[in-house]
């Protein structure tokens, strides 16, 4: 791969672009993954799916949540696979669909992200890394034309705006930003419709940590394809939250009695928190 | 066609290591040594933009001393390697030794092909999981290696400095301390006369192990200001 007697070789050395996709792509293209198939078949029941991923933002950052399990078909083919994952010190991403290219192209991002950090010697704006998404995505165009698509979520705290910020993609790499919440994978409908219900202005990260949990379980109440929380087991959903102070995720200790209680809340009222009406009390 | 003068490869060689040792010579130290965290890396360097200490990988730091041009191309091919290397295999397969090695190669490479030789000097470091584990390389304009122990000076007053910190430098010093030892030799050495750096002319940075993931930190404003006084 990079073998010239033990030598950096030329292409090391070469004045380029900062981007390690793009330097990966003319020096060493086998070991990037996207490569159309040779066949029509479509392949999307050969490989594992990931399915509801979950962003709101507030003034406060943003949170992304995402369910554990992965399907094949009509079968669970993983029930603790992890969806979200920190893109760098101040964002997020969150992957659906094809699991297997979905989780390399996060891989591909995080190095991206880093590699410009350290050639440059600063952080890309959030547009910016949410632009490279972008040009990644569109890297995987022919395998979404075969079935194999991924469709990620990047959302993150925007240090020059002091918000967050969430981005939502499609198969081709087109870019929208969102307004306040946004969903993802094949729960996607039933959560955003459970977030429409309970988002308001200016929410702190705990209310929306809440809200993502309640819609991811919505969505598992009502998709097959998405987990609700395995209380038996211990597998919660990843949570992570971005603000001001950077990125992390919720560990065990501070996820378990949310979702417990939000557990004991569904079963006393099975479809989640009632919205009030006005006019009613 | 005339013939060239026959020039002994002795002194062709002596003469290309002569020049490459008088540009290096030109340029402000930078001193690299080991504290009990880690690594912290120590260079007197006005400019906020042109750094001559900066990040290879999650273990993994870089100090050059002399021309700035050349050793930015080495630092880049470094991160280039590494992230590659990463990326390919797993971020624990990422090692110093690698980086070391090519980067001999092609400084060596660099010395004997080129009329030019490159006018730098590079000290790769690597903190590993305690204070046994951790390496720092030192390569030369002509791709020799030493594997330091404890700590390296480069540039100019390189020497002297070295030898200043074979009489101070003791295993286990904290941050603080090290940086201090750092920051006074760099006085001590660096002109006729005695001088004082202010935090604004210093470059400072540390490969902390006890950090996860990414163990290098830039130390400046504040901070920097705090463990100096």
């Amino acid at each position: 791969m990079t073998n010239s007697g033990g030598m950096l070789p030329p292409a090391f050395m070469r004045n380029g672009s900062p981007s390690f996709a793009d330097f990966l792509a003319d020096l060493a293209p086998d070991v990037l993954t996207a490569r159309l198939l040779q066949s029509n078949i479509d392949t999307t029941h050969l490989a594992p799916h990931g399915t509801t991923i979950v962003s709101l933002r507030g003034n406060f950052g943003a949170v992304m949540a995402g369910d554990r399990r992965a399907t094949m078909g009509n079968v669970i083919s993983q029930r603790d696979i992890e969806k979200v994952f920190l893109a760098d010190e101040h964002s997020m991403i969150g992957i659906a669909g094809t699991a297997g290219l979905a989780i390399e192209l996060v891989r591909l991002f995080q190095v991206e992200l880093e590699h410009y950090e350290k050639i440059e010697g600063l952080q890309l704006s959030l547009d910016g890394k949410a632009n490279r998404l972008s040009a990644l995505l569109r890297g995987n165009l022919g395998m979404a034309m075969q079935g194999l698509a991924v469709v990620p979520m990047f959302a993150g705290y925007d240090l020059d705006r002091e918000r967050g910020r969430i981005f939502s993609y499609d198969v081709t790499g087109g870019r929208y930003e969102e307004h306040d919440y946004h969903a993802v994978g094949s729960g996607s409908f039933f959560a955003k419709s459970s977030i429409k219900k309970m988002y308001r202005e200016n929410i702190s990260a705990e209310q929306a940590t809440a809200i993502a949990l309640e819609a991811l379980y919505d969505a598992a109440d009502d998709d097959s394809a998405t987990g609700g929380p395995d209380l038996a087991r211990g597998i919660y959903p990843v949570v992570a939250i971005s603000d001001s102070s950077g990125v992390r995720l919720l560990d065990e200790e501070a996820l378990s009695p949310m979702v417990q209680a939000i557990v004991a809340g569904r079963q006393r009222r099975p479809d989640g928190p009632l919205v009030v009406l006005e006019g009613q009390s | 066609m005339s013939t060239p003068y026959y020039v002994a490869p002795e002194q062709l060689i002596k003469d290309k290591a002569d020049y490459a040792r008088k540009g290096i010579a030109r340029g402000r130290s930078v001193i690299v040594l080991e504290y009990v965290d880690g690594v912290v890396f120590v260079a007197e360097n006005p400019s906020r933009a042109l750094h001559k200490i900066s990040e290879i990988y999650d273990r993994i730091g870089f100090a050059a001393v002399g021309k700035y041009n050349e050793f930015e191309n080495l630092r880049v091919a470094g991160v280039r390697l590494a992230d590659m290397r990463g990326y390919a295999y797993d971020r624990r397969d990422v090692n110093g030794r690698s980086l070391a090695n090519a980067y001999a190669q092609t400084l060596g490479t660099i010395f004997t092909d080129q009329a030019k030789p490159y006018e730098v000097e590079i000290v790769v470091a690597e903190v590993g999981a305690n204070a046994n584990e951790d390496q720092l390389y030192r390569l030369s304009f002509d791709g020799s290696v030493a594997d330091e122990q404890s700590y390296v000076a480069m540039g100019g007053q390189a020497e002297a400095i070295s030898n200043a910190l074979a009489e101070q430098w003791t295993q286990g010093m904290d941050l603080a301390t090290s940086l201090n030892l750092a920051v006074r030799l760099l006085e001590e050495f660096g002109g006729e006369a005695q001088r004082t750096l202010t935090p604004a002319e210093l470059e400072v940075a540390i490969l902390d192990r006890n950090r996860p993931r990414r163990t290098f930190v830039r130390i400046n404003g504040p901070r920097l200001e705090e463990l100096l006084s």
